[in-house]
């Protein structure tokens, strides 16, 4: 069977192949000398195809088995629970507990216990569902099943977990490598296999690795059987691209490099299979290596209402020391004297002779007793409503992708309110914010452009062209103005029939064989050849449709062979020498094959930003076929080709504009002779011995690739998710900052930034590099390093003298220089030219860097930030950032997994944050004030009490009042708020995205508004307790002629709290559904009722409370008013605020919520809408800059039109 | 400010996909108007007439509320006698140790002759209240010092761990009612005459109904108290039950704060201006250890309770702020109109300037 396969593989890709990581071997081995391999760092050796030497000591290493969970089944419980406690707040809290269950405490134990156990109960139960989720991920992948050689050239399947070092594993084609492996052979003779490394650094085009020479022998299962070889080299490290080690054979020393090395979590393409040692297992993988610890993340919102929280646990502190000093100095100096208490008590509670022991004592019982300042309910209401609102994100149906089937989902939901707090997106690019689908789109051959298809960019911003002339004429919408709009715009329809994957060409002059009756057919024929064979691509039978498929390095070119097979010239077949294309002419014609001999290739690399074929046609023609990007290649055309340059470089910039990715193409026909003088130069090179080879290939390729006829260019579509620009657009109109982090070549990352308007024309691009410098010599890093920080100098006095307000920059920098950029001496500086740039895009970073970049952007800002993405490359982003989220359209779950939120589509981003986000900000922090409020105005009062009472420690309240204080009475409409408020509708929250600013600038949850709400608690504990008692004093209160007692004035006040506190979370509550009415005068009629019912049972349940409204304060008037007034003075003061700033200083959402409560937005179209433009922050980046420029474009147009129509 | 703005419904068509019928596995969240959030809600917001409005209906409410509990607690009468210093002065040193000397002394007459001046007509029921100042009736040693399980049923006489150090007497017997409240049960005895005719006090139906019904036992009756080494106060008749001894019932309602008056007994007749009465008084119960005042309360009640104008006075307040707010607002509002829904005031156009 293998050797079946080998045959149909017969390709020595070495042999075309020139530059690239391949190398003869046969210099390889006498140039380079074995890495010398000593000292820490390089201890790790391999017994191939004997894993039973890794069983034992020492060289036994870590197994295959992976394990991402945070606890297992014996950490589980000490480690959660701990992880409970860190919460200053639940240390309190079980403090308070233990202490209820002493005497010491005046209040129920069961009400102090219950809580604490449900609230650390549920968070506990959480993160073990959560790790019990990562397990059986794990498992999955532990239980993957591979083949490995079990003994004398037997092959057999076994699961990942069980490979050890040393183990000989095959994989096949689309099959991911279980572990790092040293390539041994492969399908291909010559021993290269295809890498995809998505899942490592998201790049899409294939790598290439190449055995070592020496083991290609090892080309079936059979010869394994006596394969015995050593492998020394370096300990484990998370180093992607780089690897140091020597291989032994055959006492033979041959030094290993990366080439060799293909690493886990990538995935075997366009090679049937190969063969490959275990090196690295588990954990030591790199990949593993690269993955740092899920953190557990918390929301900004949290983190200072801990601040909060110690503000109040100082209050609480201090108001307990007062009570206790004035306990101590009430028994030393009073106390003693009252003979009714019979001091000293015989447990030593009251002691007037140990003072300093009673008043400890007495500290604990007042901590526990004003314990109300810092609810836990809090705690378990912010619970129960983010789990709510989690529910609600989950079910939301505009978030839903109907393609692959999946609904947004809150993975963790403590982090709800942080959505809306955004500042900064990172994001990834391939299958975020691109398909990774290349659409053949326009080309422009021999100066005329073809393709009339619009890209999404042109066709938006013909709509709204379309749009706001007709806001401008409202009487007739559909003006001619409006048509010739549309008419200049070409055609206008965007909607893309389900037809070809990859080609949305549609162009009737140049489609279906027409081509040959253009002027230009030979040129157009040419050009069609240029597709077809310029490239390195397999062609792949598909049986279902009886054409090929192809395995290309990029899906650029992917693209352009179905062009070429649409247009008529299919690419079938690649041998070692030829390429065979069959072309049809038109549609009635029968196929011809031809065959293409190719004599050279000189592949693509970022450095020379074009490749090139050199090829025999069956007249025995020569022609090099050479494609690239169109800044390289209009300086390498010859006089006589520039025949359509000026025509071309204006479609160029067109498709540039429209968000296109552009290649020129050029040819040059080649004598015989010309040819072979090259030929025997270029074969000199490639056989030279040393490091100036690769100069010489170069310098060789140089010469031939010059004199070149341009004949066009292509304008291919990076198809966009659906919707991402005009997501982006939201984004920034939101004014949050998009950085783009990629792992693609920086053109690639460009072509994007551009598609989806992250960058436009005329935005200064700053980009930093260090590929002019010379990283081979000593200091190269030295160098490097000074190079950049110059580069950043520079940039950031060009911002800095921009007199323009309305320049935008955006920064464009590579991995490699990242690696420079991210060291600390230069960080900052790196990260302050950033926050100038309006758009940031960084290509070729490592997860790793990915990672880096995200910590530097949050704590080098102090914003929020958040990362999405979708592959495994992108976990160390999703989990350092502030929020990570997974898209989950896409196979692979990793990003799903790491992430806090996942959707399926990069759109949907736009709807969580913009509604999802602001909405749960605003709830959260409002929910959050108001607990304060309402804990501070109830557990004041039992300050002032004690005051009263010679700081015993006696409570005003009957204790199951206070029981139900938080639980029931005031518990359902604070949730209710937190859950249901909406200042505005989620309509107005995505046409007005700046109402996002609210969360980013926090202007809910600022301390202003903390020590807002905590005064208005004051002011209400001081209004409830103080009217009451004077009210009450010492006079009879009813007609029956009784006084108040303890029971009297605790109700009354208790009474007066609820509707205090209920009345205001109505006045704070603006949006009211009948959940909210019921939840608050349900509450208020609640306390009524409970004061019947407890009223009615046993007075040995219901104690002093018993009958107590039925008796004594129902028929009393005075309980009635004094609710009445004390309610009203409570909120007045909030309600005389809310009325000034409305008043007079009105915010964004009153704005809008007057405008819709007068239905204005309905009188008046022409103020909505425009209102909801100007809305939009003035962003530099976005598809509305981009837009408003190409209208601006387009308005001139139609102005020329339009006046020289009126001449006529 | 309730304003039932008609409800929003709005989005999506609950229909989305349905004509394709469900589909096996779909996950599409389903429809509704609770998980989609879009409840019918009413929007009420705070136009300028609704401020003003709500203030000027809440001070028109109070004002008059304000006058008439203002002209309520000026309706009622109330003469108020301390008499704990001159009971003594005359008998006793001035010291306080010669004063609790005297009080303690239980072999001394403590009888007092006190006459009060009727200053102003009293219309009966004429309430006689004792107040005491200074003493903690709402001390939490002292609060929990009782049992009422054991005030309430015969049976449960032997719970009195709670009422430490009054629980049992010396031969270890339970004492009921147990506790330091009942132990220092007030036990200044009063008695009126009027014009040499005595005036009968109704001491009936002092204490709250509930009380004497349910919460003190009709078959408990005093055992072992006040028989301890340490005499706090009153002594209970053994023959009569808890449920009867309205005085004790009163005193183990404990008052909020440590100035309190307690009711002890009903005048049920009419007293006229000018007239005098005399007060004799057992002055028993011991203030002068903790310099606590004892005073004498005569008073009689309207609809709104005792003579205190802080109600009354609280409620002119807050309706008078109201007012002024309104006022205020209205002021602000013509001086400085904001048409509602203005868009100049949206941030994006403040900032700008005046563009518009």
């Amino acid at each position: 069977m293998p050797n079946r396969e080998r045959k149909r593989d017969k390709l020595r890709w070495s042999k075309i192949y020139t530059f690239s990581c391949i190398r003869p071997t046969a210099q390889l081995d006498t140039d380079d000398a074995p890495f010398s391999l000593q000292g820490p760092g390089f201890s790790r050796v391999v017994f191939c195809n004997q894993p039973g030497f890794h069983r034992k000591k020492p060289f036994k290493y870590t197994t295959n088995i992976i394990s991402t969970t945070k606890y297992n089944v014996l950490t589980f419980f000490p480690k959660a629970l701990f992880e409970q406690f860190r919460r200053v707040a639940n240390i309190y809290f079980l403090f308070t507990a233990i202490f209820s269950l002493t005497p010491l405490s005046s209040l129920d134990p069961f009400s102090m216990v219950a809580p604490l156990a449900f609230v650390i109960g549920l968070s506990m139960l959480k993160e073990g569902l959560e790790d019990w989720n990562r397990f059986i991920q794990d498992l999955k992948v532990n239980k993957r099943k591979v083949n490995i050689h079990k003994e004398d050239g037997v092959f057999g399947k076994i699961a990942w977990q069980k490979i050890s070092v040393g183990d000989i594993v095959r994989v096949e084609k689309d099959q991911f490598f279980p572990a790092d492996l040293l390539l041994i052979s492969s399908s291909y003779d010559d021993g290269i296999c295809y890498v995809e490394t998505m899942n490592l650094d998201g790049e899409t085009n294939l790598k290439i690795k190449r055995s070592l020479e020496t083991t290609l022998l090892f080309e079936d299962g059979e010869s394994f059987k006596d394969f015995k070889a050593t492998i020394r080299c370096e300990d484990p490290n998370p180093d992607l691209y780089n690897f140091v080690g020597n291989f032994e054979y055959a006492h033979e020393v041959i030094p290993l490099n990366t080439n060799q090395i293909l690493l886990r979590d990538s995935k075997l393409r366009n090679t049937s299979y190969i063969y490959g040692v275990a090196i690295f297992t588990g954990h030591d993988s790199k990949v593993m290596q690269n993955s740092t610890a899920s953190p557990s993340k918390r929301s900004k919102i949290e983190k200072k209402m801990d601040h909060v929280i110690i503000i109040l646990f100082i209050i609480l502190s201090l108001i307990s020391l007062i009570s206790s000093i004035g306990f101590a100095a009430r028994i030393k100096y009073s106390m003693i004297k009252w003979w009714y208490m019979r001091l000293p008590d015989s447990r030593g509670y009251y002691d007037p002779s140990n003072v300093a022991y009673s008043s400890l004592l007495h500290l604990v019982t007042v901590l526990i007793l004003y314990g109300y300042l810092i609810p836990i309910s809090l705690y378990v209401s912010i619970e129960a409503v983010k789990v709510l609102q989690a529910m609600f994100i989950n079910k939301d149906m505009h978030m839903y992708d109907e393609e692959t089937n999946k609904p947004a989902h809150a993975r963790t939901s403590n982090l709800n309110e942080e959505l809306g707090q955004i500042e900064t997106i990172l994001s990834d690019k391939t299958g975020t914010l691109t398909c990774n689908q290349m659409d053949f789109l326009k080309c422009s051959i021999a100066g005329v452009s073809y393709g009339m298809r619009t890209s999404e960019v042109e066709a938006a911003a013909a709509k709204l062209m379309a749009t706001e002339i007709s806001s401008f004429t409202e009487n007739s919408p559909k003006s001619h103005q409006v048509a010739r709009a549309e008419s200049c715009l070409g055609n206008n329809d965007t909607v893309q029939q389900a037809g070809i994957k990859g080609f949305s060409f549609k162009d009737d002059r140049i489609m279906e064989g027409n081509w040959v009756q253009e002027c230009n057919a030979d040129t157009i024929l040419l050009f069609f050849h240029i597709l077809a064979l310029c490239h390195t691509a397999i062609p792949e039978p598909n049986e279902e449709t009886g054409s090929f498929n192809y395995e290309a390095e990029s899906p650029d070119e992917g693209a352009f062979l179905i062009a070429a097979r649409e247009f008529g010239f299919e690419f079938c077949k690649r041998t070692q020498s030829s390429v065979f294309i069959q072309e049809k002419y038109s549609a009635s014609r029968q196929p011809i094959q031809r065959e293409f001999k190719v004599l050279n290739l000189l592949e693509f690399s970022s450095k020379r930003k074009r490749m090139s074929v050199i090829v025999r046609d069956e007249e025995g023609l020569i022609f090099l076929l050479c494609k690239g990007a169109d800044s390289i290649i209009f300086e390498r055309l010859s006089k006589n080709g520039r025949l359509y340059e000026e025509d071309t470089a204006k479609h160029i910039n067109e498709y540039g504009e429209a968000g296109l990715r552009t290649l020129a193409l050029t040819y040059r026909k080649l004598d015989e002779e010309e040819y072979y003088v090259w030929n025997a130069e270029f074969v000199k090179a490639k056989t030279t011995i040393g490091s100036d080879r690769e100069n010489m290939l170069e310098r060789a390729a140089d010469l031939m690739e010059r004199e070149l006829i341009l004949i066009g260019a292509t304008a291919v579509e990076d198809k966009l998710q659906k919707g991402v620009p005009q997501c982006i657009d939201k984004l920034a109109q939101a004014g949050l900052k998009i950085w783009v982090l990629t792992g693609d070549k920086i053109e690639t990352a460009i072509n994007i930034g551009f598609a989806c308007s992250l960058l436009r024309q005329g935005m200064k691009q700053i980009c930093i590099s260090t590929t002019n410098v010379d990283l081979v010599s000593r200091d190269g890093n030295r160098i490097a390093k000074e190079n950049i920080l110059m580069q950043m100098d520079n940039a950031s006095q060009m911002i800095k003298l921009e007199k323009d307000p309305h320049a935008a920059f955006a920064l464009i920098i590579d991995g490699k220089t990242l690696a420079y950029a991210l060291e600390d001496d230069v960080k900052k500086q790196f990260l302050n030219l950033a926050v100038d740039c309006a758009s940031v895009i960084c290509c070729r970073v490592s997860p790793k860097q990915k990672a880096l970049v995200t910590r530097l952007v949050k704590e080098g800002t102090g914003k929020t930030t958040l990362a999405v993405g979708d592959g495994a490359n992108d976990v160390g982003m999703i989990q350092e950032a502030d929020i990570g989220v997974g898209i989950s359209g896409v196979e692979g779950m990793q990003a799903v997994m790491a992430s806090d939120f996942s959707i399926a589509q990069f759109r949907f981003l736009e709807r969580l944050l913009v509604v999802h986000g602001h909405w749960c900000y605003k709830r959260i922090a409002q929910m959050i004030c108001y607990f304060f409020y309402k804990n501070i105005a109830f557990g004041l009062t039992l300050f002032y009490f004690e005051a009263y009472t010679s700081f015993s420690g006696q409570s005003v309240y009957n204790a199951w009042y206070m029981v139900l204080f938080n639980v029931i009475l005031t518990s359902l409409p604070v949730i209710s708020l937190g859950t249901f408020e909406q200042d505005v509708s989620s309509e107005v929250c995505l046409q007005f995205p700046a109402l996002y600013q609210q969360g980013s600038k926090n202007l809910f949850f600022s301390w202003y508004k903390i020590f807002g709400w905590m005064g208005n608690g004051l002011y209400s504990s001081l209004v409830v307790f103080f009217l009451c008692v004077n009210m009450f004093d010492s006079q009879q209160f009813c007609v029956g002629g009784q006084t108040a007692d303890i029971a009297v004035i605790g109700t009354t006040m208790f009474t007066c709290i609820i509707w205090a506190v209920n009345i205001q979370i109505a006045l704070i509550t603006s949006h009211y559904t009948w959940i909210q009415h019921a939840f608050v005068w349900g509450s208020i009629a609640t306390w009524y009722l409970f004061l019947l019912g407890y009223g009615m049972v046993s007075p040995i349940i219901s104690q002093d409370a018993y009958l107590i409204l039925m008796e004594a304060l129902g028929p009393a008037p005075i309980f009635w008013i004094a609710t009445g007034l004390i309610t009203v003075a409570c909120n007045l003061p909030y309600l005389a605020h809310v009325s000034y700033q409305r008043a007079l200083n009105p915010m964004d959402h009153h704005v809008i919520q007057e405008i819709k409560y007068c239905n204005k937005d309905v009188e008046d179209k022409l103020m909505w809408t425009n209102e909801m433009n100007k809305a939009i922050q003035k962003t530099m980046i976005g598809f509305s800059a981009r837009v408003d420029a190409k209208i601006r474009q387009l308005r001139s147009k139609l102005h020329r039109k339009h006046s020289s129509s009126m001449v006529s | 400010m309730m304003n039932n703005t008609s409800s929003e419904t709005s989005g999506v068509n609950g229909s989305v996909g349905d004509g394709k019928g469900p589909k096996r596995n779909s996950k599409r969240p389903k429809y509704s108007k609770f998980t989609q959030q879009e409840l019918p809600a009413c929007k009420p917001i705070l136009t300028p007439q609704w401020v003003i409005s709500v203030f000027v209906i809440i001070s028109a409410v109070f004002i008059p509320i304000g006058i008439a509990s203002l002209l309520a607690s000026r309706d009622v009468v109330e003469i108020v006698d301390r008499y704990d210093n001159d009971c003594l002065t005359n008998k006793t040193g001035s010291t306080q140790n010669e004063k609790i000397k005297y009080i303690q002394n239980s072999s001394r007459n403590k009888t007092c002759v006190r006459s009060i001046k009727i200053l102003k007509d009293m219309n009966q029921p004429i309430y006689i209240y004792y107040e005491l100042d200074n003493f903690y009736q709402n001390h939490r040693r002292y609060v929990k010092s009782r049992n009422d399980g054991q005030l309430r049923d015969a049976d449960k006489e032997h719970d009195t761990e709670e009422c430490k150090p009054e629980n049992n007497d010396i031969n270890g017997q339970p004492i009921v009612p147990c506790g330091l409240i009942a132990w220092s049960l007030f036990n200044d005895t009063y008695h009126f005459t009027r014009k040499n005719k005595p005036l009968k006090i109704n001491k009936k139906g002092i204490s709250w109904k509930s009380d004497r019904e349910h919460k003190f036992g009709k078959n408990v009756f005093p055992k072992n108290f006040q028989k301890g080494p340490l005499i706090g106060g009153a002594k209970l008749n053994e023959s009569i039950p808890l449920s009867e001894q309205e005085d004790l019932i009163v005193w183990m309602r404990t008052a909020a704060l440590p100035t309190f008056r307690k009711l002890y007994g009903k005048i049920e007749v009419d007293l006229k201006e000018n007239e005098t009465i005399t007060v004799v008084l057992e002055n028993n119960y011991n203030t002068y250890s903790f310099d606590g005042k004892k005073k004498l309360v005569l008073s009689t009640t309207s609809w709104l309770g005792g003579r205190n104008d802080f109600l009354g006075i609280a409620y002119l307040t807050v309706g008078g702020i109201c007012f002024f707010l309104a006022t205020s607002f209205l002021i602000v509002y013509l001086i400085k109109p904001r048409k509602l829904g203005d868009p100049a005031y949206l941030s994006w156009n403040r900032t700008t300037g005046a563009q518009m």
